[in-house]
């Protein structure tokens, strides 16, 4: 590979490899570069086609306003009130659910578990990770969706509290995930001290360990809150999508990834409605962007103290 | 026992009850899909069309449309994103432009499924006029895909010890000669576990190609990839809501749920696997 010796043959081939040496920095920098452009280019174009909406609908009427029916041909109407409401309903619950769940299974993955246990939790949990939300959806519709109407002696069991309990399953992952590399990042000397001054394990986890994750805990739970928020299609499929406010967890609702599942495919390309699609596209993507960079930095700022 | 001693016990078996209890709700979940579906599976249900208003048959073209979707994925989507991780992990300092990069792919990562398909109407249906087809739907699931096949790539990449690369370069190697016939050799198995990883996810998305190419019904396979196609996370979102006598098909959409789950299992247990033996032998 070395520069052997310098006739004209030898000059040409290291101007060769030089020549490729750069050409290949030049492509793998634009490849890294597309993320970005992707990230710009969603948000632009979700920008630019929401945006359209506008000139038909006031800012007020989208935001404040809870009457959708965008395709009616005498007077549409453009309120996502309902499907925002039915959105953080579905979402708060969810998290009821899944934070306490989550930060006790990572405390006893982190904390109690023997390594072997850990290696027969840890990969389940992995696995729950990986189930498709089309599956998670039809579990809803086939197991909890029954087990509610028989439960709570409901008409169906269509209902926001069981897209809460599906969220619930599918954000427990990552906030397990997160809640235990943070667990684990509280150094040892923290724990050390405690048991030094005659606390037991219990105790040490939750006066010393559980604060100085803290940071890092809430950044499980924001980050939970931030897949929940997005997820389509398992609440497509088992919370009814009835476009009312909801008074209780047991309405039907219907979210705003729904609205946009449902209606995309049958809309004309370029209409209001077509816009209108985008605008709660781009709401959406602004809610999660907001709820992913909080736990980005909260996580930041717990790597920092730890 | 003491009082604290007894709050120890209570508290710790608090925590051992919740996560018994989780464990046992995703095995019966996954055991009642089994039990209620496992008699629907067979060789014919995997290599036959639907047939009768898709009441009875299998599912073959849902099968051959998603293996090819993937296909079209992975061309896209393993190529940019191993080359984004080579940049990032061989190349590129701590600076604003590599910070910006890692900044857009955390976030990219967190963008919901809809969203890249809404993004992919607008560009590749729409924009780039290639119509409702297998190309639209794979690189929408492509750019869906990227952030994690490269975050799996670039941590297969620092696993490999630096003086590895050093001396491949004290030998007069360039850069690239150095990635390529040095770092990319021993990061192969942790690549190949992250781009599994990353294409089961794929795979398995219904959100994304709802409106960029898949087909409720087709009576032929796509032969292009200007055609549309039948897929399975789509196919049971039809048989499971969409269809008109959804009681009759619950057997077959049963059995579309345990393929999807278990394609999408195999894939994942693979993965997982590659990644273990990988660690035994590392030498980093």
């Amino acid at each position: 590979m070395g520069n052997k010796d310098l006739t004209p043959a030898n000059l040409f081939e290291n101007q060769k490899r030089h020549f490729f040496n750069r050409l290949f920095k030049f492509l793998v920098k634009t490849a890294a570069f597309l993320s970005v452009v992707v990230l710009v280019g969603i948000f632009a174009l979700l920008a630019w086609n929401g945006l359209q909406m506008f000139r038909e609908v006031s800012v007020f009427q989208f935001f404040f306003t809870s009457t959708w029916n965008p395709s009616a041909l005498n007077a549409p109407s453009f309120g996502i009130g309902s499907m925002l409401a039915g959105t953080m309903l579905v979402t708060v619950a969810a998290m009821f659910i899944a934070f306490p769940v989550g930060i006790a299974l990572a405390a006893y993955l982190s904390e109690v578990a023997s390594p072997r246990m850990r290696g027969v939790v840890r990969p389940i949990i992995e696995l729950l990770a990986g189930i498709p939300s089309v599956v998670v959806g039809f579990i809803g519709i086939v197991v909890i969706g029954p087990f509610l109407a028989k439960t709570f002696a409901l008409s169906n069991g269509f209902t926001a509290l069981n897209g809460a309990i599906l969220l619930a399953i599918m954000a427990l992952p990552s906030i397990v995930t997160v809640a235990e590399d943070a667990l684990r990042a509280v150094p040892r000397a923290y724990r050390e001290a405690s048991y030094a001054l005659g606390s037991n394990k219990w105790t040490t986890l939750v006066r010393v360990t559980l604060p100085a994750a803290g940071s890092g805990i809430v950044a499980a739970g924001v980050l939970g809150v931030g897949r929940a928020v997005g997820e389509t299609m398992t609440v497509l499929m088992a919370t009814g999508n009835a476009l009312e406010v909801p008074d209780s967890l047991f309405d039907a609702v219907r979210t705003m990834t729904a609205t946009m599942a449902i209606e995309m495919g049958e809309v004309p390309f370029g209409t209001t409605h077509y816009f209108s699609l985008f605008a709660i596209g781009a709401t959406l993507f602004i809610i999660s962007l907001l709820f992913n960079l909080t736990a980005e930095y909260l996580a930041a700022k717990f790597r920092h103290q730890a | 026992m003491t009082r604290s001693k007894r709050i120890e016990y209570f508290g710790f078996g608090v925590l051992r009850l919740i996560t018994l209890a989780v464990v046992l709700l995703i095995f019966w979940l996954i055991a009642d899909l089994f039990v209620k579906g496992g008699h629907t599976l067979n060789w014919a249900f995997w290599t036959t069309f639907p047939q009768k208003g898709m009441t009875t048959g299998g599912i073959f073209p849902t099968v051959v449309g998603t293996a090819f979707v993937t296909l079209i994925t992975a061309l896209f989507a393993v190529p940019v994103g191993v080359a984004s991780a080579i940049y990032l992990s061989e190349y590129a300092r701590d600076h604003f432009l590599s910070r910006l990069i890692r900044a857009s792919i955390r976030n990219l990562a967190g963008v919901p499924s809809i969203i890249y398909g809404l993004f992919g109407v607008a560009l590749f249906v729409e924009g780039l006029h290639f119509g409702t087809s297998v190309l639209s739907a794979g690189l929408t699931l492509g750019l869906l895909s990227l952030p994690y096949i490269i975050t799996a790539t670039e941590e297969a990449l620092k696993t490999v010890p630096k003086s590895y690369r050093e001396g491949a370069l004290a030998l007069g190697a360039t850069q690239w000669e150095t990635i390529v016939s040095v770092v990319l050799p021993p990061a192969l198995p942790g690549i190949s576990t992250g781009v599994m990883l990353g294409l089961s996810r794929a795979a398995g998305e219904t959100a994304p190609i709802l409106f960029t190419g898949v087909a409720y019904y087709l009576r032929y396979l796509p032969g292009t990839v200007w055609d549309s196609f039948m897929a399975l996370p789509y196919h049971l979102y039809v048989l499971a809501t969409q269809h008109h006598a959804i009681e009759e098909v619950r057997p077959l959409a049963y059995g579309t749920a345990l393929t999807l789950l278990g394609m999408i299992t195999l894939l994942n247990f693979m993965a997982i696997q590659i990644r273990y033996r990988y660690q035994a032998q590392s030498p980093a």
